[in-house]
């Protein structure tokens, strides 16, 4: 299938406009929260959270017995909060830290649901097939009613965070300081708990348990490279997660044996590893050559200081004197005598080089400038 | 502030600014403060002082709420210090932020205007003038846009004094402002403490450079765990009281 059959399928083929709507929609409001767990430093959170949610939708499924999406999310919704809770109480009343704490309750709650799944695999008379289906997602199962709940869920969560912008912002910077400034911190960290576990389970239908952690983290961490600022980052990480979303249904959609969440999820990667190499302020590429043109800078003050330490003993500075002796100097390369000569440092007359008068100010202040510049 | 209308004020002693009774901090059954009786009187720059682990920290944060004290009461201007909120600020100690947080200068500094905007309300113009005002008073206006992880140690003290010079309080509680500063940053900040006074605001500051104590401070407490002793400069800060707090004979152990 090629760019145009897409796209003229994507708005008639009921099927293919729906994952592609839900994945976008899930892809969008995992990459708003997932900035935030990203920025609390807690990023393993929804790692945590969707594993934990495993038992809760195997035991809804003992419970009654019906396999549809929505009794089985309940379930993954109390116990993925039940995990939550358990997390945040080991946290606090033992000297385990957080990464601990999330270890712990990931895998006993993982190890729980997966007993419970073999458990039910091996009754003769209950269809568990499908029941698997939440390990590594089925977004082929997505229907318009689960889309709507999704956008509706999306929209609460936005209308949420619009209205105590603020009030996150100091939270996640300094939570001492807004404790001083009267705000409930409890309650707003709670709210934020709240709606990355409600994003989580949403998910699980279409990336998975093992695998909704990265959707979580991938498009936040992709948007940090590109901006200081926490709105925009909010942003991007919503627009990365959307497009992870559209391009990895698009994907796997033309081709024939290829499972959607995983994926959506080798997209997400992309858009890190791409804005890890190429991001103006923190992208490696660009890192890169500012280092080079550091180093070349070095280099020149170093060949320059070397010159007027020749130079400063004569009465008349423009004294020539020959090549041959920089090469005394063992970071001496023809390139750099010619880029101080197109600066007008030094002029070459044949195999003779004399310094300028500009050169030998600059020389001259070398190692003096006072850190008050760009400090 | 005071209640204008209290006429006992004028022929009691006026109520302290700060007033601490009973006052202990443990972690895990250790006692971190003991039994601190303070009163801190309006207009004063004070400093708190006492060895490591003398609760010099655990006392400002006692006080401010974000510890919760095992017993004991605070007193701002007479009244609970749920209810006096909005007249206090609180510096904290450089380390205790994630400096590399995508925010600005400017923005760290609005963070000051939160308190008196309350739930939900956003920054406006009038908030953005009061954080570009503050940050002028600490001389970091050109780097206003500058994130925060790209500031020296210095101006990230600077910034912090700002958001809470933006909170316009009269009592300002500062933990160890001058840890890791360059020299010009002392200056610039201790002038800034010494305004606030001469505007008769009430500072109060974990210090941790006594020789500095009696150029820069005119109050002093010692601590540690018990308060030692508290009062004027003049009259307190003495090799006794030096070697009560710091158990060593404070004046012969520095070595020539």
């Amino acid at each position: 299938m090629d760019i145009q059959d897409y796209f003229s399928l994507v708005f008639s083929d009921y099927t293919l406009r729906t994952i592609t709507l839900g994945t976008a929609i899930l892809g969008a409001v995992t990459g708003m929260l997932g900035s935030f767990a990203v920025l609390r430093k807690q990023s393993l959170l929804g790692d945590a959270i969707s594993h934990a949610a495993l038992p809760g939708i195997a035991i809804a499924f003992l419970i009654t017995g019906a396999k549809d999406s929505n009794t089985l999310l309940v379930g993954a919704l109390i116990s993925g909060l039940l995990g939550t809770f358990w997390i945040r109480g080991i946290i606090t009343k033992t000297h385990l830290k957080s990464d601990t704490a999330l270890g712990l309750i990931l895998s006993l709650f993982f190890g729980f649901g997966m007993l419970l799944l073999t458990f039910i695999q091996k009754q003769p008379n209950a269809n568990q097939a499908g029941l698997d289906k939440y390990l590594f997602g089925q977004a082929a199962t997505l229907v318009e009613k689960d889309v709507w709940f999704m956008a509706i869920i999306t929209a609460l969560c936005l209308f949420v965070l619009l209205l105590f912008w603020k009030e996150f912002k100091i939270l996640l910077f300094d939570k001492d300081y807004a404790k001083t400034l009267g705000f409930n911190i409890k309650t707003i960290d709670i709210l934020i708990t709240s709606f990355i576990v409600l994003a989580i389970v949403l998910g699980l239908q279409t990336v998975g348990v093992v695998l909704m952690s990265a959707m979580l983290l991938a498009p936040a961490a992709a948007a940090r490279q590109w901006t200081n600022s926490l709105g925009t980052m909010v942003v991007l990480a919503a627009l990365f997660g959307a497009f992870s979303g559209v391009f990895g249904t698009a994907i796997s959609a033309s081709q024939n044996n290829l499972s959607t969440g995983p994926v959506i999820v080798l997209v997400a990667s992309v858009f890190v590893i791409f804005s890890f190499l190429f991001s103006p302020s923190r992208g490696l590429l660009f890192k890169h050559i500012r280092i080079s043109a550091n180093r070349r800078d070095l280099e020149q003050q170093k060949t320059l200081a070397f010159m007027y330490h020749i130079v400063e003993n004569h009465e008349n500075i423009s004294h020539p004197h020959a090549i041959k002796i920089l090469n005394n100097f063992q970071g001496f390369t023809r390139k750099t005598l010619q880029k101080l000569v197109d600066k007008n440092y030094v002029t070459l007359n044949g195999n003779l080089w004399s310094m300028t008068e500009k050169g030998f100010a600059k020389a001259a202040n070398l190692y003096n400038h006072q850190t008050k510049d760009d400090e | 502030m005071k209640d204008t209308n209290d006429t006992s004020s004028i022929f009691k002693d006026p109520i302290p600014a700060v007033k601490v009774d009973d006052l202990t901090v443990a972690y895990n059954y250790k006692p971190v403060l003991w039994d601190i009786d303070l009163e801190i009187p309006e207009g004063v720059l004070m400093a708190i002082v006492g060895p490591n682990g003398a609760g010099k920290s655990t006392l400002i944060k006692a006080i401010i709420g974000i510890l919760k004290p095992l017993a004991g009461s605070v007193k701002i201007y007479g009244k609970s210090y749920d209810k006096q909120r909005s007249l206090v600020a609180y510096v904290p100690q450089k380390g205790s932020v994630d400096w590399d947080f995508p925010t600005t200068a400017l923005d760290v500094v609005m963070m000051g205007t939160y308190g008196s905007l309350g739930w939900i309300k956003r920054p406006g113009l009038n908030e953005k003038k009061a954080a570009l005002e503050a940050l002028e008073k600490v001389d970091m206006l050109p780097f206003k846009n500058r994130q925060i992880s790209q500031l020296s140690g210095g101006q990230q003290q600077r910034i912090f004094l700002a958001r809470a010079l933006v909170q316009d309080a009269s009592i300002y509680f500062m933990d160890e402002p001058f840890q890791g500063v360059d020299a010009s940053t002392e200056i610039a900040i201790i002038n800034i403490l010494k305004s606030l006074r001469k505007a008769g605001k009430t500072v109060v500051v974990v210090h941790h450079d006594l020789q500095t104590v009696p150029e820069y401070f005119d109050w002093v407490t010692f601590l540690n765990v018990k308060k030692i002793a508290t009062g004027p400069v003049k009259d307190i800060f003495n090799d006794d009281n030096l070697t009560k707090t710091y158990g060593i004979n404070y004046k012969v152990s520095i070595q020539e």
